[in-house]
């Protein structure tokens, strides 16, 4: 049956030579398709690339450096005086100096991100959403180093205006602010949760002649769960990464100590400061940032893989 | 219903409608904690740098006076760092996406490609630095360059780049796809003449966003060892003799406006402070440009499509 198919649907004007034609033709044709498509795996792979390059620069240099520094000593020792004639390498002291700014940091962006994401949400006219959302985003998209600029010219003079105890360079200012800086990623993507709750289980709520306010913190937010949790891991990752704030405005000495009120140095703000000077490659002290950097990019990692977890542990599906 | 009962209720109502109003204007003040703290920011950089926004500051070479220091150097190195990040960023990124939307099987190497690609989101920027210092300056042997600067920056907003152009693919109807394959159309005719060109708006909302992220990204590239003082301008691109194109821009030690900045705020000098405010003005002016030509697009986007 098939044949007698294919025979009547062959058009009887097609002579062998311009079947063949046509046959090269398509040839040519899923030639370049194949050729195309794997130009833009190849694209799509160079992410997969980058992964594998950070994991290899990261794990390859710290394996240098704990060949030298016992990885016992290097999680449990207090001081850190890498730059010190007679060098220690414990990374508790940094560890709290990023610790403490995240935490500052979180107590201003948490509860003032989700006030915001619930008043964008359930409260404001559309009108006034329309118009502030672009605001939000412009807070977020401000370079980082004019941050720590604002902290280190216009917090910490106010702060000390209150607290005159305070130094110069302190971890609270720069908290304060980066939590400021954080807001807009912690909101947005709060807001996007709560606006994915169906209307339905609002007007559920305002039958049972519950308030707008009733209805935000009994319906909505629970509702909301997962997506409100994971902007706020979200938030911690990035406070946790964030560099040239604390860089600019917390100082760059190494304090083992969780007390806001005084100066200390993140793990990142130790690789600025050691990029900064002039390291040889190869050197121990160039080794330790990469340590420091493995870290780093541990605890962000971490705090990623839990948002992850959270998403798909406590997704309701509407 | 009872008069003490109705009392009570009205108690109730009372009472929740006034914690109604309470949180309304709590959610005002937060949402305007954060819209004064822009003003605040923008207008004290504004007020403190503004004698030294004259032409001179553009056009003056960093310098140990004060008032004589200008951000020449940073901003044609900003400029030529951007160009890089861009001609790298912008195809691999669009390709990516469009790779993972319309020619993607489902299976594991797609799979790991876009667990991939969310996770360099979550990258903290500095650690791009440290990518950069152990690849592109050491192990390529690039060195501390325009090109190391503007490669690592492609690598930094590449996940912006392919997320919002996979946003914007999705966006297109299934019916335009058919439409084309109806009519004979091979996979790579039917992307190039429609699938791309319809989603032009979204790809270029995202590459501005990217591009306003990276142009006030510090810490990586001082990672990679940008130097903060730069008295000298790369070489021309342009060339009087026979190529005409020059390459040589591209090794060229540089330094960038953040940079500048840092290196700006960082001196105890008042006057210097003044610099770093001038500076910061500068580059929020133009993030603040760069998101506002985004949000038009965007704005105009939802506007004028009608599938």
């Amino acid at each position: 049956m098939s044949d007698s198919f294919t025979a009547t649907a062959q058009p009887h004007s097609l002579t062998p030579h311009t079947v063949s034609e046509r046959l090269a033709k398509k040839a040519f044709r899923n030639l370049k398709e194949r050729t195309i498509e794997t130009i833009l795996l190849a694209a799509a792979f160079v992410s997969v690339v980058a992964t594998l390059g950070i994991v290899w620069v990261l794990v390859s240099e710290s394996v240098h450096f704990f060949a030298n520094i016992p990885v016992h000593d290097f999680f449990t020792d207090t001081m850190w005086t890498p730059l010190f004639s007679e060098p220690r390498y414990g990374i508790l002291p940094l560890l709290l100096g990023t610790v403490t700014t995240s935490l500052v940091a979180l107590a201003v962006a948490i509860p003032l991100g989700t006030t915001i994401a619930i008043y964008l949400s359930e409260f404001a006219n559309p009108s006034i959403r329309e118009v502030v959302k672009p605001f939000l985003e412009l807070l977020g998209g401000i370079p980082t180093i004019v941050y720590g600029y604002f902290a280190l010219t216009v917090v910490t003079p106010l702060l000390q205006a209150l607290i005159p105890s305070l130094p110069g360079f302190n971890m609270l200012s720069a908290g304060i602010v980066m939590g400021i800086a954080i807001i807009p990623y912690v909101s947005s993507l709060a807001e996007d949760a709560m606006r994915a709750v169906p209307m339905n289980m609002r007007e559920g709520s305002y039958a049972m002649g519950g308030t707008r306010f009733q209805t935000a913190i009994n319906v909505v937010v629970p509702a909301a769960l997962s997506g409100v949790l994971s902007a706020y891991i979200l938030g911690i990752s990035r406070a946790v990464g964030e560099t040239m704030i604390v860089a600019v405005a917390a100082g760059m000495q190494p304090n083992f100590t969780m007390n806001p009120m005084e100066p200390a140095q993140t793990i990142s703000a130790y690789i600025v400061q050691v990029a900064l000077g002039d390291l040889p490659h190869g050197s121990i002290g160039y080794q330790s940032i990469f340590a420091a950097g493995l870290t780093l990019m541990l605890m962000t990692l971490a705090f990623n893989i839990l948002g992850h977890l959270i998403r798909r542990r406590y997704r309701e599906a509407y | 219903m009872q008069q003490p009962q109705l009392v009570a209720i009205r108690t109730i109502i009372k009472s929740n409608k006034r914690w109604d109003l309470l949180f309304g204007v709590a959610g005002f003040v937060a949402l305007m904690i954060g819209v004064l703290t822009f003003a605040a920011l923008f207008a004290q950089m504004a007020y403190n740098g503004w004698e030294r926004l004259t032409p001179e500051f553009f056009t003056n070479f960093p310098s140990r006076r004060a008032p004589q220091a200008g951000i020449l150097s940073a901003w044609v190195g900003s400029l030529l760092v951007m160009l890089v990040t861009a001609l790298a960023a912008v195809p691999l990124g669009v390709a990516a996406g469009t790779y993972l939307e319309e020619y993607a099987p489902k299976n594991l190497i797609t799979d790991i490609i876009e667990i991939n690609v969310t996770n360099l989101a979550g990258v903290p920027s500095i650690v791009y630095g440290l990518l950069a210092l152990g690849i592109f300056v050491y192990a390529f042997g690039l060195g501390q360059s325009i090109l190391s600067a503007g490669l690592t920056l492609a690598l930094l907003i590449l996940p912006i780049v392919i997320v919002a152009t996979r946003e914007s693919i999705r966006a297109i109807p299934q019916h335009i796809r058919e439409g084309a394959y109806g009519l004979g159309a091979t996979r790579w005719q039917v992307t190039r003449d429609h699938i791309v060109p319809y989603s032009m708006p979204g790809i270029m909302t995202g590459v501005i966003i990217g591009m306003s992220r990276a142009i006030g990204e510090t810490a990586p590239i001082i990672t990679i060892g940008a130097l903060t003082f730069i008295a000298f301008l790369p070489p021309s691109p342009v060339t009087p003799e026979f190529p005409w194109i020059s390459f040589e821009w591209l090794k060229s030690g540089f330094t960038v406006m953040p940079i500048q900045m840092f290196n700006w705020t960082s001196r105890p000098e008042e006057a210097f402070q003044q610099n770093a405010a001038a500076a910061g003005f500068i580059l929020v002016l133009m993030t603040v440009a760069m998101n506002a030509i985004a949000i038009w697009i965007r704005y105009r986007l939802r506007k004028n499509i009608k599938w």
